[in-house]
């Protein structure tokens, strides 16, 4: 069989952007003590949620380890839109879980389809906030052992609201992005967003309270690092 | 016994004066929705999770769910009292304006109705704002009502303004006197009005506290709304439930509240001072104003544990409620004085039932 040379170029330049993508990794630390976290109580003066913890939770905005690395920061590649595969991508999913969302903080792309369970014997109101243009506000009950709820944002947006007025101590924000470069860092404070094409960056660190940094990259033959510090005052 | 006497309707005044406790009952319903951030709890109306709302199983009342749909039947139950109410007056009141108000009572009852429910399935919190204003509208509307249809309303009669100086001063000075007691009650109704939407814009802002501190703001007296300090005061702040971050204009309209609360302050004193000098302590009408002068220092009180407290649900709620007190209070003395406070121009020697009506053309047209 003889190889049309318009598919062994494409070939070749597929196989050679695969190798040349590069992953940026770092690490983001937290400098300064934040403010201690607050035990919810709301959610053990209510019967359904209290009968599923034994210990009153506490609110968790600010993730920090043993070491300062610090945990739900999402990270992306700040300018670059028009890029999403969320129509291909498999969903993601926020649960409803002990009267509390989990997790608080996620990252879907636009187009991406985001699945939200009840995993609670409680009856819950899925109710996300957007704030801009194009994307909607929905408000939807969802009984327990109730089918899936499943959303989509055609938007990008940073910490979109979701949550639940049957309990108002609940709620997660959900950051949509155009494109598949992002990741939220983890409990250890790193993060990767893998695969990225070769070119200048800005890489750009959100956190839910202590706003955002960007740090200029650029990727070459191999990983680059860029480490974000956030400081509390 | 006079001929208005002889009209007074004692069960139509219990009537309304049981729509106005319900009233102010599903006033604090409703501040205890927002209160608790549970205005969303129930995503769906008329229906209450797709069931009739008369019908909601009580497995489904809790949380917030269960503020939500207690407002929504009390709401029903003051909507039935209310019509019912409009179609007592139309029937039975003799007076012309009376019906009239009846049919306004019903029309408000209605469209509060409605907003309440476009605000939960438009997904609209501007609307929270006028649903709260209009609440408040309504229940000075019922307060009145039954003012107006009370033995005391038919009965009395008008006092001479400047009673206790009247040797002294000129029939000309006492009138002028007795208008602007007048004028000064009304605008300080007005403002409390004005106060109260402010309220119901903080609430509905839905961001908790814009200022944790008090009396100072941000250990300041005039707190720094930069963006930095803004972006500082959100960072710092630990959020239990669901609420918004705040923002520079909530910050600058907790401000305003506390100026205004403190004007009002000054402006209910000034009322209840004057009331006193020109009326004399044993007027009712200065009774009142003292009434209404303790009502806005337990306001300031309870704004103030609002804020230390952290806006505790039940401490806010109060708030609301004794807002509208005072709003009702300064609307009921304005309403008492067409009665009772007549300049001396107009009153007739005798001082008779016929006479207090025959100060008020509108009224004397539907006696």
């Amino acid at each position: 069989m003889k190889a049309s040379p318009v598919l062994l170029l494409i070939a070749l330049l597929a196989v050679s952007t695969a190798v040349r993508a590069a992953d940026i990794i770092g690490t983001i630390t937290l400098k300064g003590t934040p403010p201690a976290e607050i035990p919810i109580t709301p959610l053990m003066d209510n019967p359904d949620c209290a009968a599923m913890h034994k210990t009153t939770p506490t609110t968790h905005f600010y993730v920090v380890g043993p070491n300062a690395e610090l945990a739900d920061v999402v990270v992306l590649l700040k300018g670059v839109t028009g890029k999403s595969t969320g129509a291909t991508a498999p969903p993601a999913v926020l649960d409803q879980k002990g009267c509390l969302y989990e997790p608080q903080i996620l990252a879907i792309q636009t187009g991406q389809k985001l699945v939200v369970k009840n995993s609670d014997q409680c009856i819950h109101n899925v109710h996300c906030t957007p704030t801009v243009a194009g994307n909607d506000e929905h408000n939807d009950a969802q009984m327990p052992g109730g089918a899936d709820l499943t959303y989509t944002f055609p938007q990008p947006e940073m910490f979109l609201k979701f949550k639940c007025d049957v309990h108002p101590w609940m709620f997660a924000w959900v950051s949509i992005i155009d494109s598949p470069y992002y990741c939220v860092s983890g409990p250890d404070g790193k993060f990767v967003i893998k695969n990225v094409p070769p070119g200048k960056y800005t890489v750009e660190a959100d956190h839910r309270k202590l706003g955002s940094q960007t740090q200029d990259v650029e990727v070459k033959d191999g990983n680059v690092t860029a480490n974000f510090t956030f400081e509390v005052k | 016994m006079s001929a208005n006497a002889q009209n007074y309707n004692s069960w139509l005044h219990r009537f309304i004066v049981v729509t106005a406790v319900a009233t102010f009952l599903l006033l604090g319903l409703g501040g205890l929705v927002t209160s608790h951030e549970a205005g969303m709890s129930v995503p769906d109306w008329p229906t209450s999770y797709g069931y009739n709302m008369f019908a909601l199983p009580i497995k489904f009342w809790r949380g917030g769910a269960f503020f939500e749909h207690t407002h929504r039947l009390l709401a029903s139950a003051v909507g039935l009292l209310t019509t019912m109410l409009a179609v007592w007056l139309w029937f039975r009141d003799s007076r012309n304006w009376m019906r009239w108000l009846g049919v306004l009572a019903f029309v408000l009852v209605a469209l509060q109705g409605v907003l309440g429910g476009l605000r939960v399935t438009l997904h609209m919190d501007n609307l929270g704002i006028v649903h709260g204003a209009l609440a408040q509208l309504f229940f000075v509307l019922i307060c009145v009502l039954a003012l107006f249809t009370s033995r005391w309303w038919k009965n009395s009669v008008a006092a001479v303004c400047d009673r206790r100086s009247n040797s002294e001063t000129s029939t000309a000075v006492a009138d002028r006197r007795c208008s602007n007691l007048r004028w000064l009650v009304l605008f300080t109704t007005l403002l409390i009005f004005g106060q109260l939407i402010l309220g119901a814009t903080m609430r509905h802002q839905h961001a908790g506290l814009a200022i944790p501190d008090f009396p100072l703001a941000y250990g300041k007296i005039w707190p720094d709304t930069g963006a930095f300090a803004v972006a500082r005061y959100n960072a710092d702040r630990i959020e239990v439930i669901s609420v918004n971050p705040i923002t520079a204009f909530e910050i600058e309209l907790q401000m305003v509240h506390r100026i205004m609360a403190l004007a009002v302050f000054i402006l209910v004193a000034a009322a209840a001072w004057l009331s006193w000098k020109q009326l004399g302590g044993k007027n009712p009408l200065a009774k009142l104003a003292f009434f209404w002068l303790a009502l806005v220092f337990v306001q300031i009180l309870l704004g103030a544990a609002t804020i230390w407290t952290n806006k505790a649900a039940d401490v806010a709620t109060a708030h609301v409620l004794v807002g509208a007190l005072s709003l009702a209070t300064g609307a009921l003395w304005c309403a008492a004085a067409l009665r009772h406070l007549e300049p001396m121009s107009c009153i007739e020697p005798a001082g008779t039932i016929s006479g207090a009506f025959g100060a008020h053309p509108a009224l004397a047209a539907n006696k």
